[in-house]
Order: structure tokens, then C-alpha cells, then sequence
């Protein structure tokens, strides 16, 4: 796979590179850019994700069709000119249907990084700088939570909180929360004895400074990574909750019901399957190779640490 | 087998936790799960019967001194909707499901770690690509979509495996199990070869493979009888950390091979709102994955004699 490559530079640059003022070279924007950028892969990746958060929030001043509505006269009718995509079994349009599943599947992935990373850090940060019955606690319970399939505790948390958009994001980052914090707890163990704490601690820095700015800013690197490893597992994991028909249900439209809905007339109308497929299976690539690429410009050392944790949240 | 000894020790408060959780869980359910069982033509009456029936009723530490020592003698209540013990579905369900998680696994690692050997042995080669586009693909194809597509390919264009059903007979089961596997193992298996690619490489790089060379060793004893043994280690670890994830699949597969198991049993509970049920299945799942976690450590140690000391 071309991420995972030895990054490519082109001649100009690495000549150019000395003379880059220290700032861009060591900022975060400036080794993502540099490395990210740099690739056809990885700037389809980034302008796919672009083109897609983009449509998710203008969606609604699109000249599409009601993603809802229904129409007898044109049950099933392949992809045409009136219906690009085509029409499902009630007639509905299947582009307009797979352009709002895009805002359902972005608002989950980014709801629950953002709910994860929060907690996550949280927990993370406080079991791993204290030592003692605080630290104890939050692991067992990380243990516990660790202890349930992801998708089993996302199915009971919904049929428990009842399924809408909140409670779907809720369930899920349940169990992406405790692989979260596993990950925080160890890259914050790493730095805690660093030298620089202690010295921070030696001039008198204050617990919260210390955590905050010396100790929680030098671990972000793996944290960042890890969040947009995160989206697109998430992503997975509601789709595969509506698939089930659990999480959100018709006639909202979400990728997941809609290729649920399109299973069963599979040989008649493949297309009702396969439009919210690809877009599912693109939109997670995209922010995988995103991810990667993302990992490999921050730490072209470290190994995938995410890759199990992907997984879990993925399927 | 003291480690392993710590490891059980440690296994019990996590597993106590785990179970508390679920019972905490079911009665968290918002507003009466009586009442919500029954739907709206229910009276008053019958919510009430309902009540008792479930033990909900009585105060809560009661139901929660009922619950362990129901667990302790593997009694999870009666099914609200079939009238059946629910240990008595759970061991009917679980059968295929273990099937088909050990089916998972073994097409990812029958696929996923010769595919890693290549790799790293040859790297740049075609099947290093393979490896890693297989990795990228497996964590972003949808186990529904996969299925999907081996469904419609092998069942429904070219009849060759059936569409649905575990099978009777076992020639019958094993055919009914080969698309479910593959598509539940296909996530893990360009993990599986990632993970033994890097693994070997960094094996391959010790003095104890060069020994071996030197000692005029051919590749395949150093590769099979020195690298591999420690290269596999964290094959292992990734297949042991990911088996609750590959049970998650499974349920999802089960659906689209419309297979009877665990993730049938839990969705259909689910729908009628079958506490019990749903309880069991989760507790199941949880003794699943502590279980397994617990043999991946054996298998450490049969693998890796250090662990052993």
C-alpha cells in the first residue's frame, strides 16, 4: 500500500526543507500537510472526505427529492435520468436517499470521536497521571466495558435508550470509550516520567498545568491518529446497527437500512444494494487512508497500534 | 501456570463487574420493560401479572440475589415469548455460532498468515500488495456487504453453497458454513497478514535466525522451526483481542446467511422485547470473550516457553 511507504519526496522540497522556517517543519500542520498532500491516494482521500461533509451539510438545499417520499408508479425503477440512482421499493429516490444517509453516517463517526476523545482522555489521563485507588477504579472499570463485543453492547444500549440519532451515538461510543482511554492511559504513562515533568514539577508548576501542558500536549500525537482512525470504525459500527434494523429506522435514510432494505430484492434491483455500499465502503476508506497517512506523517516509527482497536470498533 | 493462575484471579472481578453491568443494564430499560413488553392493549391487570412473573416486583437487591444465584446454577430465567428456559436457547444457539466464529478465525489465519509469510519474505512483491490493499479493505468492507456480495456470486448467480440455514447433515453444516466464514473472517484476514509480515521481519533480523542459517539450515527449518514460533505471538494477540469483534460479526453474518444463532436469537428478543433472552445472550457473549481471552494466554504459553517461568 502506498501509505505505508517510505515517504516520497520529491527533489525540490528535500532541497527546499532546510530553509522552511523551524516552525512549519515541526507544527502539526506543517508535517501533515507536507506528507499528506503529497500523494494522488491520500489527496482523492482527503478531497472525497471534503466533497462529502460538504454535501452532508448542504443537503438540504440540494435540488433533490424528498429522501421520504414515496411513489407507486415508480417502484424499483433503475437508474435513469429522472432517477440517477434509481428507486427503491417504494418508489423513493435511492440519490437523494444516499446523499442524507451521508449526513447520518459523518454526524455518528464525528459524534462519537468527539464524545470517545472527551471521555477517553479524560479517563485516560487521570488513571494514567495518578497513581493509587482513583487510577484502580476507572481501569477495572475500563476492563469491565472491555469485557463486552462492541457491537453487542451498541445493540443493548439502543434497545435500553431507545433508537434515535443521540442515542445510536451514546451506544456506540460505550464501547470505543474504554479502548480510547486504553490507548490515552499509555502514551500518558509514557510521558509522565519524562524529565521535563519532573522539572515542570520542580519549578513548581501547578497538577493541572503539568497534566495539561506538559504531559496531555506531548501524548496528543497517538490521539490524534487514533480519532481519525475512529471515524470511519464508528461509521462502520452504525451502519452495521442499522443493517440490523436496530439504531436509526426507516424512513430515515441510513446506509445500513438501506442496504437491509435492498437484500431482498437483490437479483431483481441490485442497484438499491449497491449505491449505499459504495458509499459506505469509499467513505471508510477514504478516512482509513486519511488515517494512515495522518499516522505516518506524525510518527513514521510507530506501528499500527490502532489496528486491532479498528477493527473492534468496526464490525 | 502461576501466570495463568493470575490471569484467572484477575479474570473474576472483571467478569463479576461485567455481570452487574448487565444486570443494571435490563433495569435501567426507561419506564417499565412490563409495560412495554405488553404494548399499549395491555390492562393493568396483566402489566401487573407480567411483574411477578419477571421478579420485578420484588425489591431490588432481591432481584439482584436472585440473578447471581440463578447464574451460579446456569438458570437465566424463563423466554417471555417462547415460554422456554433461556439456557436451554442459548445452548441451541450457540453451537452455530461458535461454528462460525471458529470458521472466521480459521480462514483469517489460513489465509491471513502464509499471505504475511510471502510478504515478508518477498517484500515489494505482489503478494506484499495483496497484503496490505487486503488489510485496507478488510477494515472498511462492511461484513454485511462482503456477505452480500459472496451471497449473491455464490449462492443466487452460480447455486453452488446454500443461501440460508446451518445445515443437518455434516457435510451439509460444512457447506453451510463456508460463505458466513469467509465473510466474517475477511476483516481479519489482511490484519492477520500485516501483523505476521512485521512480526517475521523483526524475527528475522535476530542473531538466533542467523545462527540457524549459518548452521546451514534450510529456509524452510528456519522459518518454520525458529521464526515462526515467536513471529506468531502477536498473531495471536491481535486474534485474541479481536474475538469479541469477530462474535459481533458473526451475529451480523448470521443475518444475511439467515443462520440460527446467537445474533438471531438476540434479534429476535430484541423485537419482542425479551428481557430474559437479551440478558442471556449478553452474558454469554461476555463469558465468551473473557473465556477465549483466557485460552489465547494458554496458547502463549504453549507457543512462547518464556511465558511459561
Amino acid at each position: 500500500m502506498t501509505v505505508g511507504d517510505a515517504v516520497d519526496v520529491p527533489l525540490p522540497a528535500r532541497v527546499a526543507a532546510p530553509v522552511r522556517p523551524a516552525a512549519d517543519s515541526f507544527s502539526l500542520h506543517g508535517r501533515v500537510s507536507r506528507t499528506v498532500l503529497r500523494k494522488p491516494l491520500i489527496l482523492a482521500s482527503a478531497l472525497f472526505i471534503v466533497a462529502a461533509v460538504g454535501s452532508a451539510v448542504v443537503v438540504p438545499t440540494l435540488p433533490l427529492g424528498d429522501p421520504t417520499e414515496q411513489s407507486v408508479v415508480r417502484r424499483l425503477k433503475p437508474p435513469s435520468a429522472e432517477n440517477v440512482l434509481g428507486t427503491d421499493r417504494l418508489g423513493r429516490d435511492i440519490l437523494s436517499r444516499v446523499m442524507w444517509g451521508t449526513r447520518i453516517s459523518l454526524t455518528v463517526g464525528i459524534g462519537v470521536v468527539a464524545i470517545s476523545a472527551l471521555f477517553g482522555t479524560l479517563v485516560g489521563l487521570l488513571s494514567g497521571y495518578f497513581s493509587g485507588a482513583l487510577a484502580d477504579v476507572l481501569m477495572r472499570v475500563v476492563d469491565i466495558l472491555l469485557a463486552f463485543p462492541p457491537l453487542i453492547l451498541a445493540m443493548v444500549m439502543v434497545t435500553v435508550l431507545g433508537s434515535s440519532l443521540q442515542t445510536v451515538v451514546v451506544a456506540i461510543s460505550i464501547g470505543v470509550v474504554p479502548r480510547f482511554a486504553r490507548v490515552a492511559r499509555a502514551a500518558i504513562l509514557a510521558i509522565r516520567e519524562r524529565e521535563y515533568v519532573l522539572g515542570a514539577r520542580a519549578l513548581g508548576a501547578s497538577t493541572a498545568r503539568i497534566m495539561l501542558r506538559h504531559v496531555l500536549l506531548n501524548a496528543i500525537d497517538p490521539l490524534i491518529v487514533l480519532c481519525t482512525l475512529l471515524v470511519p470504525a464508528a461509521i462502520l459500527t452504525e451502519a452495521l446497527l442499522s443493517f440490523l434494523g436496530l439504531g436509526i429506522t426507516e424512513p430515515t435514510p441510513t446506509w445500513g437500512n438501506m442496504i437491509n432494505n435492498g437484500r431482498l430484492v437483490l437479483r431483481e434491483a441490485p442497484w438499491l444494494t449497491f449505491f449505499p455500499s459504495a458509499a459506505i465502503v469509499l467513505t471508510v476508506i477514504a478516512f482509513n487512508l486519511l488515517g494512515d497517512a495522518i499516522r505516518d506523517a506524525l510518527d513514521p516509527n510507530t506501528k499500527d497500534f490502532a489496528a486491532p482497536m479498528r477493527a473492534t470498533g468496526g464490525a | 501456570m502461576r501466570r495463568l493462575f493470575e490471569r484467572l484471579v484477575q479474570l473474576v472481578p472483571t467478569t463479576v463487574g461485567a455481570l452487574v453491568l448487565v444486570f443494571a443494564l435490563m433495569r435501567i430499560v426507561p419506564g417499565d420493560p412490563a409495560a412495554a413488553m405488553l404494548g399499549t392493549n395491555a390492562t393493568p391487570q396483566s402489566v401487573a401479572d407480567l411483574r411477578s412473573q419477571l421478579g420485578l416486583d420484588r425489591p431490588l437487591y432481591q432481584q439482584f440475589v436472585d440473578y447471581f444465584l440463578g447464574l451460579a446454577q446456569l438458570d437465566l430465567g424463563r423466554s417471555l415469548a417462547l415460554r422456554t428456559p433461556v439456557s436451554t436457547l442459548l445452548w441451541q444457539a450457540l453451537g452455530p455460532t461458535l461454528l462460525l466464529t471458529l470458521g472466521g478465525t480459521l480462514v483469517s489465519v489460513v489465509v491471513g498468515v502464509p499471505l504475511g509469510i510471502v510478504a515478508a519474505l518477498r517484500r515489494g512483491s505482489w503478494a506484499d500488495y495483496v497484503a496490505s490493499v487486503g488489510a485496507l479493505l478488510g477494515i472498511s468492507i462492511p461484513v454485511f456487504v462482503w456477505g452480500v456480495l459472496l451471497l449473491l456470486t455464490f449462492s443466487l448467480q452460480w447455486p453452488l453453497l446454500p443461501s440460508a440455514g446451518a445445515g443437518a447433515d455434516p457435510l451439509e453444516v460444512v457447506r453451510a458454513l463456508i460463505l458466513p466464514s469467509l465473510a466474517t473472517g475477511f476483516f481479519q484476514v489482511g490484519l492477520v497478514a500485516r501483523i505476521t509480515r512485521s512480526s517475521l521481519l523483526s524475527v528475522l533480523a535476530h542473531d538466533y535466525v542467523r545462527t540457524a542459517r549459518a548452521k546451514g539450515l534450510g529456509p524452510q527449518a528456519v522459518i518454520g522451526n525458529h521464526a515462526l514460533r515467536n513471529g506468531l505471538i502477536p498473531v495471536l494477540t491481535v486474534i485474541g483481542l479481536n474475538l469479541g469483534t469477530l462474535l459481533g460479526g458473526a451475529v451480523v453474518a448470521e443475518t444475511v446467511f439467515t443462520r440460527p444463532g446467537l445474533g438471531r436469537l438476540m434479534l429476535d428478543a430484541i423485537s419482542a422485547r425479551d428481557y430474559p433472552v437479551i440478558q442471556g445472550v449478553v452474558v454469554v457473549s461476555v463469558l465468551f470473550v473473557v473465556v477465549l481471552n483466557l485460552l489465547v494466554d494458554v496458547l502463549y504459553s504453549a507457543v512462547d516457553p518464556r511465558v511459561r517461568a
